[in-house]
């Protein structure tokens, strides 16, 4: 039985929230350092550094309201939309600073792709909903370019089977698994090369969560993804490392097995075990 | 008894009713072991007693005072004298207007005769009896609805049900009474338009090139047959709210896109309220705004580049009616942006689009059938809109393509049609009902278009 203080968040001291475990990799994708976020006086996000590897899913957890999607929509700075929003400290991609001066989210925000909770096709037909990023960025030359990257991005989705008799009908018609793909399909199209997931799976059916977790396997050959999610048997699943959130503080951060066989922290220690979160 | 203080006494009666009621229930209810074994809460008996106390009498009071002039009169003229009861029906109705007036006090028409004064008095007479049995009828049925509910409250009695299909059958009342208002209307403006089309074949009504509305008061009047063609005052109607849907449209938008997309919270704080004031001028207003100021405007303006522009322009009430409906425009796509749901404009910024490609590819094309059914409603308002037009695009009926002469729309030409006359069975009349049932149906077909293309619009996020 763990010292009962210790089971009460607010009781935890400063000092024994410090990050536990290795937040470095070699040859990082993204590097993330001492990054502070404010929504107006209240801080969501407290000193968190964090390496993001190539090749890797990494999953965030913990209880609600404790940053993780915050800390994730900094990535590819989409708090920029949040006008109370003030994000502190350095995000690095190829050597830049994405927080820097003269930073122009569009390019990034190609490079680093999300996923949204909520499947949100807009609502145009299928094909324009996977087409539409390559448009903007003008990706493609031809029209039948533009064929190519769509069908490419739908099959690796894992959707062009379902879909590819009816690209001309709308994406808010596809059933809520769909639609999720039909977003990955779209996010892909743009050829990313970082992921954002925030609970892609939360709104799915068990039988659609599978399928995008198999999809979330077979992307990350190519990419590096960072996913959010409430379900540990998820994260314990699809990801390679794990960081663990609480009220703003990044606890813990290491390899998925050894976070769940053998955390370090004690606050980690409780949320897995299901004492609190 | 004055119908008023019959009105305040019913009232009290009803609330001694309620009271009366509740108690009942609540004795009732001593027997059986207490208030929880009634069918219903206490109060429910009460409001029982209290409607069927006050309703019927209602009822009967307001059947009362409506046929009770009729009655008196007939009775009053049945005992006039042979020779006055042989009198031509519209000289029996002016002397009984006569006869109202001496009871009333006011001035007659004639020298007062004993027949005159005798009718008078009897008049006044049956007045009273009238009023006296009234008020012993309904305080009667009043009392009576009271009692008869009191003594059936029983525990098993189920109040509540009872209450409440009695406030249903007002509800279904109240709604009717749009509704038949709303037959009522169209009946009597269709039976007048049809009037109107036995003077005037319907063909040449709605296709006649020609409006100059001036009938021969005397049959051997010259050079004034009247031309009822309706196709130069629709055009006109056509004109105006287009320019008017020029300015307001491409204003309003914007400024909705502004205002929903751009500005911070302050200047919305700010600008909504002052545009919500222009929606409150009186139409009046912007009528002499228009008549004095934008059309002198544009007529001098219109010199300078040698145009020749009358000084009532179709352009200037165009204008000023644009002016007008921006705000209906702006905020209602101002609402219909805002229920576009954030998730589309995070996934279109989610894959890199600027502000701009995000609303111009995703947050306009999700609103747009919302804001055509905006549109589309504006339009009718320009269309029924008269003041404006009256003061600045003139009376003249001009069939012509050219914004800056004289125009007319149809509800002037119903106002002027209507104004000053008395007798509505001349076919100049007659014809404001024809223009008014044309314009109701135009706009009825326009709300029914805008209102089924919302909804489509609806639908689609949920
Ligand atoms: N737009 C906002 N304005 C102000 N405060 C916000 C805003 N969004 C989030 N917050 C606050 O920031 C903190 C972190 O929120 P965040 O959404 O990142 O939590 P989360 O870990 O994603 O929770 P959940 O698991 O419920 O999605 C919360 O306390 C929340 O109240
Ligand atoms: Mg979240």
């Amino acid at each position: 039985m763990a010292d009962p203080t210790h089971s009460d968040p607010k009781l935890i001291s400063r000092e024994k929230r410090k990050t536990v475990g290795d937040i470095t990799v070699d040859n990082p994708r993204m590097t993330c350092r001492n990054v502070n976020v404010y929504y107006g006086e209240k801080q969501a996000i407290r000193n968190v550094s964090l390496d993001i590897a190539r090749n890797e899913v990494i999953a965030m957890i913990g209880p609600s309201g404790c940053g993780k999607s915050t800390f994730i929509r900094c990535l590819n700075r989409m708090n920029d939309t949040i006008e109370s929003c003030r994000v502190e400290g350095e995000i690095i991609i190829d050597d830049v600073n994405i927080y820097g001066r003269d930073i122009d989210v569009v390019p990034l925000r190609a490079q680093v792709g999300m996923v949204f909770q909520k499947p949100n096709p807009f609502p145009k037909s299928i094909y324009e909903n996977v087409a539409y990023g390559p448009k903007i960025h003008g990706l493609s030359q031809s029209r039948a370019e533009l064929d190519e990257i769509v069908e490419t991005s739908l099959k690796k989705a894992g959707l062009w089977e379902e879909v590819k008799d009816q690209l001309e009908h709308p994406g808010t018609g596809l059933s809520g698994g769909q639609q999720q793909r039909l977003c990955i399909a779209r996010t892909i199209a743009v050829s990313p090369e970082v992921i954002l997931m925030d609970e892609p799976c939360s709104a799915l059916d068990p039988i659609a969560t599978a399928r995008i977790e198999d999809l979330i396997d077979e992307l990350r050959e190519q990419y590096s993804i960072v996913i959010v999610t409430h379900s540990m048997q998820q994260a314990s699943r699809v990801s390679q490392r794990t960081a663990y959130f609480h009220l703003g503080d990044l606890i813990e951060v290491g390899k998925t097995t050894d976070i769940f066989t053998r955390p370090k922290h004690q606050l980690t220690e409780d949320y897995i075990t299901g004492r609190f979160g | 008894m004055s119908p008023y203080s019959l009105m305040i006494l019913l009232l009290c009666l009803s609330s001694a009713a309620y009271y009366l009621g509740k108690k009942k229930a609540f004795a009732v209810s001593a027997d059986v072991g207490g208030a929880r074994q009634l069918h219903s809460r206490p109060t429910y008996y009460g409001a029982l007693a209290a409607r069927w106390c006050g309703i019927p009498a209602l009822i009967l009071f307001a059947g009362w005072l409506g046929l009770e002039d009729h009655i008196i009169t007939g009775m009053v003229v049945s005992e006039l004298p042979e020779t006055l009861q042989n009198l031509p029906a519209d000289r029996i109705n002016l002397l009984v207007n006569d006869i109202q007036n001496m009871v009333t006090g006011n001035i007659v028409s004639r020298e007062v005769d004993d027949v005159m004064r005798a009718a008078a008095d009897h008049y006044r007479h049956l007045q009273n009896i009238s009023s006296a049995a009234l008020a012993v009828l309904v305080l009667a049925v009043g009392i009576g609805g009271m009692l008869w509910v009191r003594s059936r409250i029983v525990p098993s009695l189920r109040a509540r049900n009872h209450v409440e299909r009695i406030i249903r059958y007002l509800l279904i009342f109240c709604s009717t009474i749009a509704i038949f208002t709303t037959i009522g209307i169209v009946l009597s403006v269709l039976y007048e338009a049809i009037r109107f089309f036995h003077a005037v074949p319907v063909t040449e009504f709605l296709f006649g090139l020609k409006w100059s509305p001036q009938m021969a008061i005397r049959a051997d009047q010259v050079g004034s047959s009247g031309a009822f063609g309706a196709i130069p005052v629709f055009a006109g109607t056509a004109m105006i709210s287009a320019i008017a849907m020029l300015v307001a449209v491409p204003i309003g938008l914007m400024s909705a896109i502004y205002m929903s997309e751009y500005a911070d919270r302050r200047f919305r704080d700010a600008a909504k309220p002052l545009m919500e004031i222009l929606a409150g001028i009186p139409t009046v207003v912007y009528g002499f705004f228009a008549a004095l100021i934008v059309a002198p405007f544009i007529r001098d303006a219109g010199t300078t580049i040698g145009l020749d522009v009358s000084s009532e322009s179709a352009l200037a009430a165009g204008l000023v009616m644009g002016i007008m409906i921006i705000p209906f425009v702006s905020s209602l796509s101002d609402d219909i942006i805002n229920a576009v749901p954030q998730a589309l404009r995070d996934g279109a910024y989610g894959l890199g689009a600027t502000q701009s490609e995000t609303i111009k590819q995703v947050v306009l094309p999700a609103a747009l059938p919302g804001i055509v059914g905006g549109v589309l409603l504006a339009i009718s308002r320009a269309i029924g809109e008269t003041m404006i037009v009256v003061m600045a695009a003139g009376l003249a009926a001009n069939l012509t393509a050219n914004p800056l002469a004289t125009m007319t729309t149809v509800t002037v030409q119903i106002v002027t049609l209507l104004v000053g006359d008395q007798e509505f069975d001349s076919p100049k009349t007659l014809a404001a009902f024809a223009l008014g049932l044309v314009l109701f149906i135009v706009t009825l077909l326009l709300n029914v278009i805008a209102l089924h293309v919302v909804r489509k619009y609806r639908e689609q996020y949920e």
